[in-house]
């Protein structure tokens, strides 16, 4: 089952990277490419349990938190001034 | 039967169900027509997928850092995973990103 | 000078959780990193005084659990809803109240409802959370206020 899961975490991960080259838009990307990160997460998880080494298991805990961090980096990056004062971004998706 | 091997029946269990959620939600994000249905498809692969898949993992291993780490990791997600959805989807919303409704064009 | 052990004491605790060597080179590097993070966090001024909400009521886990099962059953919903020939969308876009909660409760709840599949928190004041969802009963779901009360319930000590 180790490998269905596996499998099933892969083919989600292309189905993203698909969603994030079509787009439409910023926001469709970001989303596509959150998703990505997150079942990378999953991903060396599985791996870890598959080759026998659980201590993948860090490399994933600090993946979870680095994707986090970037996706409210992006956004930091292109809101700026919205996070600061309350006001419209002319941001055109 | 023996302890160990329902343990390893529930994993399977749980890990097949995870990856059937997860998938389920990669094939939503190119089904669904707009931007903020996409993301209940992304939902379904943080919550439930990730989650049934840890928790698959954590009933296949014995030792107790690993299973420390899984705890720690599915805390981690379920912390982080809807912050991080709900600024995107505030940021989409302030910016003005149109909300499909039923019998409009796919976006 | 509070807020700084908050800080620094669940660090500790999570390094040694994840660390597993203990040996006094390991523990004294851990210990400098520690003192390292402290500091930067104490320059840029990044800590909010409230500090880690360990206080919360014992009823957590027990809502997490009703919230695991909530998630599931939305998640199987919207599954379907994917896997569906003709997928049965019908967004909508409705604000549920958040009454008098606290800002911690206010996080819990919009968190809560961004997890379950099927409903999306977009904004949140004090007026309530906008919810975006994928059919209108959900969001007369979340008005009947289930969630909102046993959210609530975690306030009480």
């Amino acid at each position: 089952m180790l490998y269905a899961a596996m499998v099933a975490v892969l083919v989600t991960m292309v189905l993203a990277l698909a969603r994030a080259f079509m787009g439409p838009g910023l926001y469709n990307r970001i989303l596509a490419i959150n998703m990505f990160g997150t079942k990378t997460v999953l991903f060396v998880a599985v791996l870890g349990f598959l080759v026998g080494e659980p201590e993948f298991l860090d490399i994933g805990l600090l993946y979870a938190l680095v994707n986090f961090v970037a996706v409210i980096a992006v956004l930091r990056l292109t809101h700026y001034d919205e996070l600061l004062v309350e006001g419209s971004g002319d941001e055109s998706p | 039967m023996s302890a160990s091997l329902v343990a390893e029946l529930v994993s399977g269990v749980l890990l097949a169900a995870g990856g059937l959620f997860v998938i389920s939600g990669g094939v939503g994000l190119l089904r669904f027509p707009d931007f903020y249905t996409r993301i209940h498809a992304v939902g379904i692969t943080d919550s439930a997928g990730a989650g049934l898949i840890l928790l698959g993992l954590l009933f296949h291993t014995t030792s107790w850092d690993t299973a420390v780490r899984l705890v720690l990791i599915l805390l981690f997600m379920v912390l982080t995973g809807p912050t991080a959805t709900h600024a995107l989807a505030q940021a989409a919303r302030r910016d003005g990103v149109h909300v499909w409704r039923e019998g409009e064009r796919r976006r | 000078m509070v807020w700084m052990l908050r800080l620094t004491l669940p660090l500790a605790g999570f390094w040694l959780v994840l660390s597993g060597h203990y040996t006094f080179l390991l523990l004294s590097l851990g210990a400098l990193t520690l003192v390292i993070v402290t500091w930067i966090a104490w320059r840029t001024d990044t800590v909010d005084r409230a500090g880690v909400a360990l206080h919360l009521s014992p009823r957590l886990p027990l809502y997490l659990l009703w919230l695991a099962k909530e998630v599931f059953l939305a998640s199987v919903a919207v599954s379907r809803q994917v896997w569906s020939l003709r997928p049965a969308l019908r967004p909508a876009v409705d604000l549920t109240p958040v009454g008098d909660m606290s800002e911690l409760s206010q996080v819990i709840y919009a968190n809560s409802i961004t997890l379950t599949p099927g409903t999306l928190s977009l904004t949140v004041d004090d007026n309530g959370v906008e919810v975006h969802s994928l059919k209108a009963s959900d969001i007369g779901e979340l008005q009947a206020g289930e969630m909102h009360g046993r959210v609530r319930r975690l306030e009480v000590r």
